[in-house]
């Protein structure tokens, strides 16, 4: 299924002021893959994030998904095999109501209003969310923001869903939830989180960016139990694996 | 009264509109029309009127009790709002000191009795005001301007300032929070610092708006937001509408506190 592919090809980016933000990046993801991307603050993985959808455009090298090279005039086909969950469920949720807001992508791809409202009604019962689905989106809980902000991107029914912090503030039991919603997904994944542990539930490989360049790549267990290499990233070990006692934190 | 308390009134009042009665139940355009025709009907009213509006007040009672919203809070937001009218009436008495007779025995200056008017003028439109808004989804109510001709523009203009009212006034309230956290007595509150704190609440605006434009980009937006509900007027919406304006109709051409006094009257002799 060569049409899930993502693959940068030396991607380099220039904000306008000047920073590079990304210096020749380069990996391909295939079919049905889920990948962690990890970094320290500022190493740039929003940025790379943001050119996979084509809210960016590379300065130079070239990002293609499936066989569509990312340029001006393809980001609306992009954007359609493409789903992206923004870190903040509020500026994720727009519309009025979550309805609204679920049918707000399939309605712009042109979908007539009955398979709009089957597209709206699967998302959110994916999602658990089904119940919420009259209600205005400040009336939501965290947790439940994350769950419809999802929804609203499995409901262009992506080919790849991109994710950042998926489960940042939330608390440990949404968190739990989010990660169990994400394994039950079959899209090839790629989540950017700090949240090691969340990584090592969700995603099979896992790349390491610094300065904007690709320093580490491989399987996510054994990166991410690489003490040294995260140290270097500014991370640490999940906490599922520094094997600490679970007393000695508070024994005097 | 605080900025805090002000923001929970306005989360009060959205929340009773998403209540599950009859009057909930009621066509958004059924309600919006309803209620411009009581504001005109009352507004229409000659300047010296104050008993014949007496009646209008049973269409708020009715919409207020039938909507289960509780009197005690519209009341209280119509109070808290009410120095405009008494600004706009007060010089009254003294411009218009020819006097009237109200009740066999009793004269006051006529001014009052205009005075009176407005009061009670203003009393019935903004409780009806009140009272569509509480009875009402905001959406609903814009779908419902929508529908009755306002430019599609103007509508999403209205919905986003809905949807991200209770985000910005949320991040104030931190802000201001934060604020008050540090500063000890009169120092730290001043102009200055307000203005500051503004500056920066728009910058972080305008860094949240583009942040949404491009969660809209990235789902297909292309200039229009689309939707989907087509609501169709039911019989019911339609019998509201013209119970309502007959009832206004009646009250605003019969005198009918006059004729229940004629009534008691002959009653009694």
């Amino acid at each position: 299924m060569s049409h899930h592919l993502l693959e940068f090809k030396d991607v380099r980016f220039q904000y306008p002021d000047g920073t590079e933000a990304l210096k020749g990046v380069s990996f391909l993801i295939t079919h049905g893959e889920s990948v962690g991307i990890v970094g320290a603050n500022g190493a740039g993985k929003s940025t790379l994030l943001l050119h996979m959808n084509g809210h960016l455009l590379p300065t130079s090298g070239a990002v293609t998904v499936g066989e569509v090279p990312l340029r001006k005039e393809t980001r609306p086909e992009i954007r359609r095999k493409v789903g992206v969950v923004f870190q903040n469920p509020d500026d994720q949720l727009f519309m009025p109501t979550v309805f609204d807001d679920v049918a707000f992508g399939p309605l712009n791809l042109g979908l007539p209003p009955d398979r709009v409202r089957e597209r709206v009604h699967e998302a959110l019962r994916q999602v658990g969310a089904l119940a919420l689905v009259d209600k205005p989106p400040h009336h939501l809980s965290g947790g439940e923001k994350s769950a419809v902000a999802i929804a609203t991107v499995i409901a262009m029914e992506p080919d790849i869903l991109v994710m950042d912090e998926p489960a940042a503030s939330l608390d440990p039991k949404s968190r739990r939830s989010v990660i169990g919603l994400l394994n039950s997904f079959a899209h090839s994944k790629i989540v950017a989180s700090h949240d090691l542990d969340l990584i090592l539930d969700v995603c099979a490989r896992c790349l390491v960016i610094r300065d904007g360049a690709i320093v580490a790549d491989g399987p996510a267990p054994e990166i991410l139990s690489d003490a040294t290499l995260l140290a270097e990233n500014n991370l640490e070990l999940p906490l599922t694996l520094q094997g600490r006692p679970a007393w000695e934190g508070t024994r005097r | 009264m605080s900025f805090e308390t002000a923001y929970s009134g306005i989360g009060r009042l959205d929340r009773l509109s998403y209540g599950d009665t009859v009057v909930h139940r009621l066509d958004p355009r059924a309600k919006v029309a309803a209620t411009i025709l009581f504001a005109v009907a009352v507004v229409s009213f000659p300047r010296y009127e104050v008993l014949s509006l007496l009646p209008f007040f049973l269409f708020p009672i009715l919409i207020g009790a039938l909507g289960d919203i509780p009197a005690g809070f519209i009341a209280k937001k119509v109070v808290a709002v009410s120095p405009f009218a008494v600004f706009v009436g007060i010089f009254n008495p003294l411009f218009d000191p020819s006097t009237v007779a109200i009740a066999p025995g009793v004269s006051v200056s006529a001014g009052w009795v205009s005075f009176a008017s407005i009061l009670v003028k203003f009393a019935l439109t903004v409780s009806a005001a009140l009272l569509l808004i509480a009875t009402t989804s905001f959406p609903g109510i814009c779908r419902g301007l929508r529908r009755l001709g306002l430019p599609a523009l103007f509508v999403s203009q209205l919905l986003f300032l809905y949807r991200y009212l209770f985000v910005l006034m949320e991040e104030a309230m931190r802000v201001i929070r934060a604020r008050d956290m540090r500063s000890f007595g009169k120092r730290g509150t001043g102009v200055r610092v307000f203005v500051r704190i503004v500056g920066t609440l728009f910058l972080r605006t305008v860094e949240r708006a583009e942040r949404i434009y491009g969660a809209m980009l990235a789902r297909g937006f292309r200039g229009d937001v689309p939707s989907m509900r087509r609501e169709t007027l039911r019989p019911s919406d339609a019998a509201f509408v013209l119970a309502a304006g007959c009832f206004f109709a009646l009250c605003r051409f019969v005198p009918v506190p006059q004729m229940i006094g004629r009534l008691v009257r002959g009653l009694a002799g």
